[in-house]
């Protein structure tokens, strides 16, 4: 992972804008236009290769050739579970931890706000360097088979998670007055688990979706620490594809952004100023 | 008060919910820091010494790190003021405002891009066999002739601002809608032009906050692995590559040395949040 950020988009309130002179609407239009250009030409290019597979025709060649490639499910299928894996454990630390700086013990919380800003601050090859040293040697030698070291990486990603998903989770909090809800749960003689449960995950919901969202979007083609752990996810492989095959890597671009377009479109979605709330 | 109401029962209790929390990082991100940190300070006798900080100069480690800051300067600039302008346009250029969210969730989408398949796809924009690469060639001109490759800065360069542009609109977005109508109006009605109150009022206002940006862009250039990798497999000199290099087998013919460039990439990324995260506290004072 780069430190690729989202900021988690909260609510978006629109602006007011007295309307401009005409100029500056056509230099608008034209920035806009060259914004478009670049970021449409690369996609643009590499849809037109993955169509390019059988001579003189376009057609869907490629995409049957990388669906049907010996490695492209199981890989695909590990860094999806592993990205499940990360997103829950990821939840479980983050949600009660950002609830008891909220509300328990604030004195805390630019401890734990510093701690989850480390993943942008370590890049992630250098956390691999860490752990493979810090795990990889006796006594510990859990890097030594392939399951260890599959835990490992999947608390590493959760771990690369908690800027975003502390940071959406603590938002979340903030707009739902968790003080008084957790007061009104206990009057009425609720526990602490039962609050988590039936009270402040059920308000967060739309929260913990949006980080849950990112953090899979992030995890699921991420190349530096799995493949530093060796680990056969999608990553390592979309890599080995890109230098060993001419056709087949376009098309996995392609299902890449389509990945990534459908984490973040449904994030959009959720997070639409106006709906729930 | 709820929380206070109650009588602390006992300490660990009192820190329960947060306990899993520091474990978690102390195993998976502060301890594995530490580690490297204090590799990097032990010599090959096992005694501890800064020796290997002063093999910093090593021509090696100097060319990756001279590169990655070159490119990460070079792409938050040019990341920056590309987002900065598409920024304005989307919030305060009169386009509709479809397509302003437009970008926006295009924005997630091409922010989070990054690795392996932009690599791919600036490989077939660019590449040897990329489609604007053979226009250029059908209209007479022969890129790879004429000394472009993507497998170098500029081409590098080209495929970070795919991530950086749009880092940018994010986060400059929110700023630039927190410019008040007020102060336009109350600038017009004083008789300013345009001109003057974008250079007396918005920019001063907004210029912390884009200063920040940049430097995030900057952090955000120079912790990349996989889009390097994944385009120039290790052809290019960069200090994240050479990291990658020195894990796989000691490149560098000194393990010493390979912490110290890991840490000193900690210490540069942590000056750039650092000096983020002030100027965003500052741009809060009026865009808050």
């Amino acid at each position: 992972m780069t430190f690729t950020t989202t900021p988690i988009p909260v609510t978006e309130e629109a602006p007011v804008v007295a309307a401009p002179a005409k100029s500056s609407r056509l230099v608008a239009w034209l920035i806009l236009a060259g914004g478009v250009l670049y970021f449409l030409i690369p996609l643009g290019a590499t849809f037109w290769w993955s169509l390019r597979a059988e001579k003189d025709v376009l057609g869907f060649e490629a995409y049957r050739r990388l669906f049907e490639d010996s490695r492209f499910w199981p890989s695909l299928t590990e860094s999806v579970v592993n990205a499940v894996a990360a997103i829950i454990l990821s939840l479980l630390i983050i949600v009660p931890t950002a609830y008891w700086v909220t509300l328990r013990i604030p004195k805390l919380r630019p401890v734990v706000e510093f701690i989850t800003l480390l993943p942008f601050v370590i890049p992630a090859v250098v956390l691999v360097f860490g752990l493979i040293r810090l795990y990889g040697r006796p006594p510990l030698l859990l890097t030594s088979t392939y399951g260890s070291s599959r835990v490992i990486l999947i608390c590493a990603y959760a771990a690369l998670s908690f800027p975003y998903m502390f940071r959406s989770v603590d938002n979340g909090l903030r707009a739902m007055d968790v003080r008084s809800l957790t007061e009104a749960a206990q009057s009425l003689g609720a526990g602490w688990p039962t609050i988590m449960r039936r009270v402040i995950f059920p308000n967060l919901r739309v929260a913990l979706l949006s980080g849950a969202l990112l953090t899979f979007a992030i995890v699921i083609g991420e190349l530096t620490v799995a493949l530093f752990m060796a680990q056969q996810t999608f990553g390592p492989y979309m890599a080995n594809l890109t230098r060993s095959k001419v056709y087949e890597p376009s098309a996995m671009a392609i299902v890449a952004f389509g990945i990534t377009w459908f984490a973040m479109g449904m994030i959009a979605l959720i997070t639409r100023p106006g709906k729930r709330r | 008060m709820g929380g206070a109401r109650r009588p602390p029962r006992f300490r660990l209790g009192r820190y329960l919910g947060v306990l899993p929390f520091f474990v978690f990082s102390g195993l998976f991100l502060i301890g594995p820091l530490l580690i490297l940190v204090y590799r990097s300070l032990e010599g090959p006798d096992g005694g501890l010494t800064v020796d290997n900080y002063r093999s910093l100069s090593d021509p090696n480690v100097l060319a990756a790190y001279g590169m990655s800051i070159r490119i990460s300067l070079t792409t938050a600039l040019i990341g920056g003021l590309v987002g900065f302008l598409l920024a304005w346009a989307v919030s305060m250029g009169g386009l509709p405002r479809s397509i302003r969210s437009g970008l926006t969730t295009f924005s997630g989408v091409a922010s989070n891009f990054a690795g392996v398949p932009l690599a791919a796809a600036f490989i077939f924009t660019l590449g040897r066999i990329g489609v604007i690469t053979a226009l250029f060639e059908a209209i007479g001109i022969d890129l790879y002739g004429s000394g472009f490759t993507l497998y170098s800065f500029w081409g590098l360069t080209l495929v970070y601002i795919y991530f950086q542009v749009p880092l940018m609109v994010l986060v400059l977005l929110p700023a630039l809608d927190g410019l008040k109508k007020d102060w336009r109006e109350a600038a017009e009605n004083l008789g300013a032009t345009p001109r003057q109150y974008w250079r007396r009022v918005a920019l001063p206002v907004l210029l912390p906050s884009i200063l920040g940006t940049m430097i995030l862009l900057f952090g955000n250039a120079f912790g990349a692995h996989a889009t390097a990798y994944a385009l120039t497999g290790g052809l290019l000199p960069l200090a994240t590559l050479l990291i990658g290099q020195q894990i796989s087998g000691d490149v560098l013919n000194n393990p010493g040395l390979g912490y110290a460039v890991a840490v000193g990439m900690v210490l540069i990324m942590a000056a750039a949040i650092l000096l983020y995260s002030v100027l965003q506290r500052r741009s809060e004072r009026w865009l808050g």
